[in-house]
């Protein structure tokens, strides 16, 4: 069964119907060609399909887009300004070399940018704790953690997604 | 006259492909949607051993959205899925090779095995529509357990009745038991190596497209070698023209070596992909990724280390059951045989040394290459036996280790390598020094002091990289030639695109092979694109692998790179009326020695092409070369790595406190993209020795199935990593001097962290455990010892 949503995806309106057991990851990937956003695992284990609602990291993968009615959703292709620069964690991650095959990493920039917009001053341990819901298969994290010490460091209070 | 700007080699240059991963515009299999695209699902067994008695498609193929049902019936003249290497038994006879067929043909072998093909318009459809499939099986009895498979009285094929696929054996049997006869005390260890599901991120995915326009096929496809994976499946099951099939891997997440094979799904769309008239797309859901992806390791063996009163090894004599699983992958036979038991000598100059290697079937997934293949299973023997015999023989065990290193290169072992170059002594010293051994004492009382126990362990590692030199490669088996291709093309304003055979999946070589590309051209690095992955570009591959790429890929790349050298060198020549001898190219600048008469490599570009004042009556225009390069040797990459680990005796718990590790890989291009590859590679390999362990209970049931059973190594459960690149010696064989770096942490590391968690439980008494060391495990070592 089809239902109406209205939401806004990076900063832009939508408005259309999608079944009613249309995953977000779906909605985002197959109706608007968002495929940033990836699906590693379906069951919210893996963290790669990792998007913002309403500013919080929530799992693409584990809530329907008929849920959303209303919010505003940002993806990893939302969140670098529009001039082809890159968002400040972003830019940490290419610094810190905090990405190998890329599959991982818009689930983790966004999960990692929810972590130093609610806690600028974690430690590397509250870190590592912190990005326990995205797995990478890459890196080992070592990277992926100075690259979030690094943008906690440039993100200010105004650099919300 | 230019600035001669700084060698663009050594330098940690930002990767040139994370613009695109960080923003989402990169492009995974599963981001393609091909005009008119359908989709594919599987039905698999949900047992482990069962025959087939009938399939009832009709319910399924009336289901909505369905185009098509296909079974092994409509595949009735495909072949099956080929192996790469043939292994030989001790009495010479070939390995048995049962059929591995594209859909389950008779009987299925597993779970997660795919018995149909369903193609619908959604991939939703398509999944519906495959539980209307009325499949009745006759289920039989399992076999599961790697050390009983040979005496078991059921059998996965009727080809190998007691299930052994071979019996192999390298080094020199009576010399090995001479020496023991000698022997001044003798080492014994049984030890598993804990079988693994190797979880890529990115599940597989295929898209397969047949174009009736010229009767020809499109495969995008997860794959780390696109040219071998076309080259198998069109010449080897599918019987279509090679030449009339492109394969493209396009971004690929990770691959650790279970993107290497042929697999049966990515075959079956594109047979079926030509039947339905539209293309279809597969991906993996991660359950059938922990199903079906080629597993790792899975050894069962029995070691013995002959010494003699000083300390010398005098022999090693090692029995190995190795886990094929159900059917044979594309290298499996060679994992556990040319990759493990080549490497049995180490960094030892262990002067004999005998290996036996049986092979056998059974009812789990099959197993094949997964990061570092085979030399993860000889060095983690090896290393802990060395530790143990330190151990029994109350010698230290880092002296014990000095005292039996290789010092003399080359240096030929007795099971089948010459190692060109290597300095153990100086990556053990290194590594020493930043694990800062003097202040364990300390920090073990600091840990005593908490209730804890702290451990400190070793490993020194050694492993056989850029696979391979054909010929060697040819006489052990290989059914393939190992080199590489490059392709280097000079544009006319003298930017440059360079083709490689080899595959970036995460790597970095889009990075890399440009700094390579760039200095040797003296041209700037954004002038400088590498592509790969895809048939239709590149001319061939066999692809990435075996920490192969720079060694193998990137030297067929340099000898492209001459090639153009050289005849930028004649059209300079004449542009500037001089002999070839008398011009010199340097930093981008072809010039006549000793003058100021030049021409810029843009220059000479731009003539190739616009060729007005050019000797075309001994030169072709254009500037664009191939080259294939096929070593001579492998490589021998080589390091040290020490752990340390805080064991809680009252819950078992293992914390990784330290993790220092010093490797010599040789030149190095690209410094911060090689320690991202020793960081992974030691992530995966604390995993194994800690974390991950692949079950299946007796009936041949995966209990490890997801990520809440088989725990991928999480950003809390790893400890920060100190690791150093050592000066290195380069290796002697390539343009390049590099050895190769990809697999070497997930070698190294797991004895390392086994012997730290020994070390620390070795005041309770307790000498072996094995892989992973879950709390679980560790706590009943320390219950046992108690008792």
């Amino acid at each position: 069964m089809a239902v109406p949503i209205e939401m806004i995806i990076n900063g832009k309106s939508v408005a259309t119907k999608v079944d009613a057991d249309t995953l977000l990851s779906t909605f985002l990937r197959e109706h608007l060609r968002l495929t940033g956003t990836h699906v590693g695992c379906d069951t919210a284990s893996c963290g790669a399909c990792t998007v913002h609602v309403g500013g919080r990291a929530v799992k693409s993968c584990n809530v329907l887009a008929a849920q959303l009615a209303g919010q505003d959703i940002t993806t990893i292709e939302g969140i670098a300004p529009r001039d082809g620069s890159l968002h400040p964690m972003q830019a940490a991650f290419k610094a810190c070399h905090g990405l190998q095959c890329g599959f991982c990493t818009a689930g983790m920039v966004m999960s990692a940018i929810d972590l130093v917009l609610h806690h600028p001053h974690a430690t590397e341990e509250e870190i590592r704790h912190g990005l326990e819901g995205n797995l990478c298969r890459c890196t080992g994290y070592q990277n992926i953690v100075k690259a979030v010490v690094m943008a906690a460091k440039t993100m200010d209070g105004g650099q919300a997604s | 006259m230019s600035a001669v700007r700084a060698p663009l080699i050594g330098r940690s240059v930002e990767r040139k492909e994370d613009y695109r991963f960080l923003t989402g515009v990169g492009q995974y299999t599963d981001d393609i949607v091909l005009p008119g695209q359908s989709h594919g699902y599987f039905l698999r067994s949900p047992h482990a051993h069962a025959r087939l008695r009938s399939i009832d498609i009709g319910g399924a193929r009336g289901a909505p959205g369905v185009l098509a049902v296909y079974t092994a019936e409509d595949l009735a003249g495909i072949g099956g899925l080929p192996c790469g290497w043939l292994i030989k038994s001790i009495d010479g006879s070939p390995m048995k090779e049962p059929k591995h067929p594209v859909l389950a043909e008779g009987k299925v072998r597993y779970v997660g095995e795919q018995i149909a093909l369903v193609v619908a318009e959604t991939a939703a459809q398509a999944k519906a529509a495959a539980a209307l499939i009325d499949v009745d099986y006759d289920v039989l009895p399992a076999v599961v357990d790697t050390a009983s498979a040979a005496r078991n009285s059921t059998c996965v094929h009727d080809l190998a009745p007691d299930n052994v696929c071979y019996t192999w054996e390298i080094g020199d049997e009576s010399a090995v038991t001479a020496a023991f006869a000698q022997a001044a005390h003798v080492t014994r260890l049984d030890l598993i190596n804990n079988r693994l599901i190797p979880n890529a991120i990115e599940p597989r995915a295929a898209n397969a497209r047949y174009s009736a326009a010229d009767d020809s096929y499109t495969l995008y496809v997860t794959s780390q070698n696109p040219h071998v994976e076309r080259l198998l499946m069109t010449a080897f099951v599918l019987g279509l023209p090679e030449h009339k099939m492109r394969v493209i891997a396009p971004d690929v997440g990770g691959g650790f070596g279970s993107k290497i094979y042929l697999y049966a799904e990515e075959t079956a769309l594109v047979w079926a992909s030509r039947r339905v008239g539209r293309p279809i797309k597969w991906t993996a859901e991660r359950s059938e990724s922990f199903l079906t992806d080629a597993h790792g390791r899975d050894h069962v063996t029995t070691a013995e280390l002959a010494l003699d009163a000083q300390g010398h090894f005098l022999a090693l004599r090692v029995r190995t059951t190795a886990n094929m699983g159900a059917y044979l992958s594309t290298f499996a036979s060679s994992i556990p045989t040319i990759l493990y038991a080549t490497l049995l000598a180490g960094q030892y100059a262990t002067p004999q040394i005998h290996c036996t290697v049986q092979a056998v079937f059974t009812n789990t997934a099959p197993v094949d290459a997964y990061r570092g293949a085979g030399r993860p299973e000889a060095t983690y023997l090896l290393e802990r036996i060395v530790e143990l015999a330190a151990r029994e023989l109350g010698i230290d065990p880092v002296a014990l280790r000095r005292r039996n290193f290789i010092r003399k290169f080359p240096h030929a072992t007795p099971v089948g390598l010459t190692y060109d170059t290597g300095d153990y002594e100086a990556t053990l010293n290194r590594v020493l020094d930043l694990a800062d051994v003097a202040g364990y004492p300390a920090r073990k009382q600091a840990s005593a002091a908490k209730g804890l126990l702290r451990g400190i362990g070793y490993s020194c590692y050694i492993e056989a990289c850029g696979l391979a030199p054909s010929n060697i490669a040819g006489a052990l088996g290989a059914r393939a030639g190992l080199f590489e291709a490059g392709e280097v093309r000079v544009h006319p304003t003298g930017k440059v695109t360079v083709f490689t055979g080899s595959h970036s999946h995460g790597q970095g070589h889009e990075t890399t092979f440009a700094q390579v590309v760039a200095d040797r051209l003296g041209i700037s690095l954004e002038d400088v694109d590498i592509q790969h992955g895809d048939t239709g570009k590149v001319l061939f591959g066999m692809g990435t692998y075996g920490s192969r790429s720079l060694a193998v890929g990137g030297s067929a790349i340099v000898k492209a790179v001459d090639k153009i050298i050289s005849k930028g060198r004649k059209i300079a020549a004449h542009l500037l009326e001089a002999s070839d001898a008398d011009v010199e190219f340097e930093n981008g600048e072809f010039r006549i020695a000793g003058t100021d008469r030049k021409k810029t490599f843009a220059e000479i570009a731009l003539t190739a092409y616009v060729p007005h004042n050019y000797p075309l009556d001994k030169l072709e225009p254009g500037l664009n070369e191939n080259a294939f390069y096929d070593p001579t040797n492998f490589t021998y990459p080589a390091g040290s790595y020490v752990c340390e680990v805080e064991v809680d005796p009252e819950t078992g718990k293992v914390r990784v406190d330290r993790f220092s590790a010093s490797d010599d890989f040789g030149n190095v291009i690209n410094p911060m993209i090689v320690e991202g590859q020793v960081q992974g590679g030691i992530a995966q390999g604390i995993g194994q020795a800690l974390l991950e362990g692949c079950c299946y209970n007796e009936d041949g049931q995966l209990l490890t199935g997801s990520f809440t059973d088989y725990a991928v190594p999480r950003a809390d459960d790893l400890p920060g990593l100190d690791i150093e690149l050592s000066p290195g010696t380069p290796c002697t064989h390539n343009p390049l001097g590099v050895k190769g770096c990809g697999e070497a942490g997930a070698i190294g590391s797991p004895p390392a962290v086994i012997n730290a968690v020994l070390d620390a439980l070795a005041p309770l008494g307790v000498t072996q455990i094995d892989m992973p060391a879950t709390p679980h495990r560790v706590w009943e070592a320390i219950a046992r010892s108690k008792r």
